[in-house]
């Protein structure tokens, strides 16, 4: 096999690595992060117990990492990675920062989708006697369940676009093999290959999240 | 179960929802609450059934007070409480029998419970074999079934109808009613149901309490009500039941397109003497009849008449409502 297509292997590797836990990651900040956002809610947009302060605090926080550009949220992020995993280079070191970029939008997202749920199901479950969690875990996430998928669909996409930047920084994955042989060493077949391995994944992901939400709608 | 309410008090920033009401709501009964739209119906039933907890006030379930009721109990007490609503509010993650499961899934029924339960209760509301129906495949009427059949699974106390026809053709809402009542029969329940349509009341009910503003303007048997009706919006809501349509069993009819003037109501003790051709021969004037029928209301039946009165001078037609009055007719002037 010429050199080409071993680079572009190891590359997918990392990528898929790197993307596949910084998902991981950010759902498991993001998510609950998104149910608290949505549950402190005024009552009126559909909020449980409607909490004005935790509300206002999370929804800041929520904001302030969403307004940062990535690739120096990244940079602020290296001393956290170092202390996590001892090293701040390397494609481990990667899925933190991508994991805290991720996880607000996650958050944002499972947000939304959770608001659509219609307010008069969560009324008649709680007139049924249920209790938050409840109405958390046995109404909302599954009435809201296509849209979630959908919502994590978009979260692996941007994560791909991001663990392409990430490689700027020595992440590794394709967008670094992109810049450091399709750039900087003129291959443009390199370059070419790379971003097309992007495209298909990029397809692939869109595709399949695609199937999961109809396969769920067309049950209902 | 019998339920008490005393000086219910309920405000959101300046409008007084539900402003200082007192009930009291029999057991075994369908009561009916019924009110415009902004009237303080949707608040009272979310105070009743303690879903909101009043500003001022107490609620009885019999004799027990539960408006101050610690979060444990009262998530226990709303166990016992069956609610449906006008848009059903089904889970469309779940199908037919997942949806009535609900209820026994959070009260930690086991599973051959909840499955001897689903198709018992499906029977009693006419769906069988439809366990695995998605929600998306059910008609409004079936949906309401599914939705009644949720609220009974927990053998419910009190059954709450919040507008639960409002969203249904007539053919179907007396379907719903006839349910609801044969329910309320065999399970002995208290149903209230709010509505805002007063053939739901005459159909299905046997008291009712009329909302306004925030406020009970008039409560009673729904038949004195039917037949003496005080408040003006009592009467503004009794008269648009006559003249419309109203299913097989209760039909007023209309021969004339022309509106006619007066409305009489005969009740039971006016229906067996000649009232009208014997004040038409006393007073000389003439009844022009535009519609007429018999309204069942509970369990009494009202003779219902459209009239104009074609008096030769106007300073008889007073005098001749006066007699109509005095021979137990009820007497109404249609607003224009």
């Amino acid at each position: 096999m010429s050199t080409l297509w071993i680079l572009v292997l190891n590359a997918t590797g990392q990528t898929l690595s790197m993307v596949f836990f910084s998902t991981l990651f950010s759902l498991v900040i993001g998510l609950p992060l998104g149910i608290f956002l949505t549950i402190t809610s005024p009552m009126e947009q559909g909020g449980i117990i409607p909490h004005l302060v935790v509300n206002n605090i999370l929804g800041r926080i929520v904001n302030v990492l969403r307004s940062f550009p990535f690739i120096i949220l990244m940079i602020l992020l290296f001393p956290l990675s170092r202390l996590i995993l001892g090293t701040s280079i390397g494609t481990a070191a990667t899925i933190v920062p991508l994991s805290i970029a991720a996880a607000p939008f996650v958050a944002r997202v499972i947000e939304t989708s959770l608001k659509e749920v219609n307010p008069g199901v969560v009324q008649a479950a709680r007139a049924m006697g249920s209790t938050n969690s409840q109405i958390v875990f046995k109404v909302l996430i599954p009435e809201a369940l296509p849209s979630l998928v959908s919502g994590v669909t978009l979260t692996i996409i941007n994560l791909i676009g991001y663990s392409a930047m990430a490689g700027a920084i020595g992440g590794g994955g394709l967008g670094d093999l992109a810049i450091r042989y399709g750039y900087q060493r003129f291959r443009g077949d390199v370059m070419f290959v790379s971003v097309v391995v992007i495209l298909v994944l990029v397809e692939i992901i869109q595709v399949t999240g695609n199937k999961i939400s109809a396969k769920l709608m067309s049950k209902r | 179960m019998q339920i008490t309410l005393k000086n219910l008090k309920r405000s959101y920033a300046q409008l007084h929802a539900v402003n200082d009401v007192s009930l009291s709501i029999p057991s075994n009964t369908i009561y009916g609450i019924i009110g415009r739209s902004g009237a303080g119906k949707s608040t009272l039933v979310r105070l009743i059934s303690l879903l909101e907890k009043p500003d001022d006030g107490e609620i009885y379930y019999d004799g027990n007070r539960v408006d101050n009721l610690n979060n444990q109990d009262l998530l226990l007490r709303r166990r016992h409480l069956g609610m449906i609503f006008q848009n059903f509010n089904l889970f469309s993650s779940r199908n037919c029998a997942q949806n009535i499961a609900y209820p026994m899934e959070i009260n930690g029924y086991s599973h051959e419970e909840i499955k001897k339960r689903v198709s018992e209760l499906l029977r009693v509301v006419g769906l069988e074999g439809r366990e695995e129906a998605p929600i998306s495949t059910l008609s409004g009427g079936q949906k309401q079934r599914v939705a009644i059949a949720r609220a009974l699974s927990c053998k419910p106390d009190i059954l709450f109808c919040d507008e639960a026809t409002s969203a249904l053709d007539p053919q179907t809402t007396s379907a719903i009613l006839d349910l609801i009542k044969e329910i309320q029969k065999k399970m002995s329940l208290t149903v209230v149901m709010i509505t805002h349509q007063m053939e739901v009341v005459r159909d299905a009910c046997s008291s009712v309490a009329v909302l306004d503003e925030g406020k009970v303007v008039e409560e009673g048997f729904v038949s004195d009500i039917f037949s003496h009706p005080q408040n003006p919006v009592t009467k503004d809501f009794l008269s648009r039941l006559v003249g419309v349509d109203e299913g097989k069993k209760n039909k007023v009819y209309q021969w004339s397109h022309k509106e006619g003037s007066y409305v009489l109501r005969f009740p039971d003790n006016a229906t067996d003497e000649p009232v009208l051709s014997r004040i038409s021969r006393t007073f000389g004037v003439d009844f022009n009849l535009r519609a007429g029928g018999v309204q069942t209301v509970g369990d009494k039946e009202i003779g219902t008449m459209i009239v104009d009165i074609l008096c030769p001078s106007s300073s008889l037609l007073p005098q001749v409502i006066a007699e109509l009055k005095n021979q137990g007719v009820i007497v109404e002037e249609v607003q224009k």
